[in-house]
């Protein structure tokens, strides 16, 4: 048992920012736009962290895919606690196109490669909103998964994992290795600042190639368009409830 | 200003500029007020008083974060998740 924990931090635009569709409609701008980490990413961070305050695991390892500027991410990472990065390079066309899929068969290989009993990523990042890379991670390491967590306790060599749902929570016990993906009210970030962060550079990212790891990178997806979403149109008042029903039907509602 | 105290200053002074960077009316204004605020006590000597006016500036970095965190919380929140009926 290497008590080892992987986490998954992705390079976002910032939560904050007013997202601007690129003239030609083939993405949004991220040129000079402020990038931060994912904070569905952050909360999988302080969740391996507190695991490692709690002993239950040895040593939280920080991955992110992308260009150089991941290494932010990563930085921020460290200063939140994790122990040690990992920069999977992947710039250009490779991370215009770069996945769930992709992501999770880079994950996948580094926790084979770093013997890890634990991943952590967060449920889904803000700017594709996928929900896929944590539950493609599992299945294609053959590991169990708790998705959607909100409570998280380790139990010997099972986890039980507390998942909110639609129809409200719902507790399962899982068996190590495992994949878990982080929900909004799993824990309280905690705030890298700026003395960790100092701290943080003594720390060290190591830098992997795709290739290195055995991964294909092609996509089997074609972005076609990107495009605002429509216009809300504006209410109209009604006086009576004839009227209203006059006006569905009008519409073509009723 | 006693010399271990500088340091201290230096330090608070330092995290709350980088802390500033993310306020929400632009880190601008907050850097104009810091440095304002700062400047006010320059020439305060007494260690016990610097001593104080440090602790306030640390509770300052502890509400700083805690209004990031509510605010990305509560944005995540309506974005994601259904309004509770």
């Amino acid at each position: 048992m290497s008590g080892r924990v992987l986490v998954g931090v992705k390079r976002v635009i910032d939560y904050a920012v007013k997202i601007r569709v690129k003239a030609d409609n083939t993405g949004v701008v991220t040129d000079g736009v402020k990038h931060s980490m994912n904070p569905f990413c952050e909360i999988a961070v302080e969740e391996a962290v507190k695991l490692k305050e709690k002993k239950l695991v040895k040593e939280v390892v920080a991955v992110s895919c992308g260009p150089q500027q991941s290494q932010e991410t990563i930085r921020t990472a460290l200063a939140m606690g994790a122990d040690r990065g990992i920069h999977v390079e992947v710039s250009g066309k490779d991370y215009e196109t770069l996945g769930p899929l992709q992501v999770s068969k880079i994950m996948a290989a580094l926790a084979k490669k770093e013997d890890a009993q634990l991943i952590i990523l967060g449920k889904q990042a803000i700017d594709d909103d996928c929900n896929q890379t944590g539950q493609m991670t599992a299945a294609l390491l053959d590991w169990p998964q708790g998705t959607f967590a909100s409570e998280v306790t380790l139990d010997g060599d099972k986890i039980k994992v507390v998942r909110e749902i639609d129809g409200g929570l719902e507790t399962i016990k899982i068996n190590t290795p495992a994949v878990l993906t982080a929900d909004l009210r799993l824990n309280t970030p905690r705030y890298a600042t700026l003395p960790n962060i100092m701290k943080a550079k003594k720390k060290k990212i190591a830098n992997v190639k795709p290739a290195d790891l055995g991964v294909n990178l092609t996509s089997r997806l074609e972005v076609l368009k990107v495009e605002d979403p429509p216009q809300r149109q504006a209410g109209m008042k009604v006086e009576t409830v004839e009227d209203l029903v006059g006006k569905l039907k009008e519409a073509g509602k009723v | 200003m006693a010399n271990p105290l500088k340091g201290e200053v230096i330090r608070l002074y330092k995290t709350l500029l980088y802390l500033g960077r993310e306020y929400p009316k632009g880190a601008a204004y907050f850097r104009e007020r810091l440095k304002y605020a700062f400047m006010k006590n320059k020439d305060e000597t007494d260690p016990e008083k610097i001593k104080q006016l440090v602790a306030r500036g640390d509770h300052v970095i502890k509400e700083l974060e805690a209004l990031y965190f509510l605010r990305k919380y509560r944005a995540m929140k309506k974005r994601y998740y259904d309004p509770e009926k």
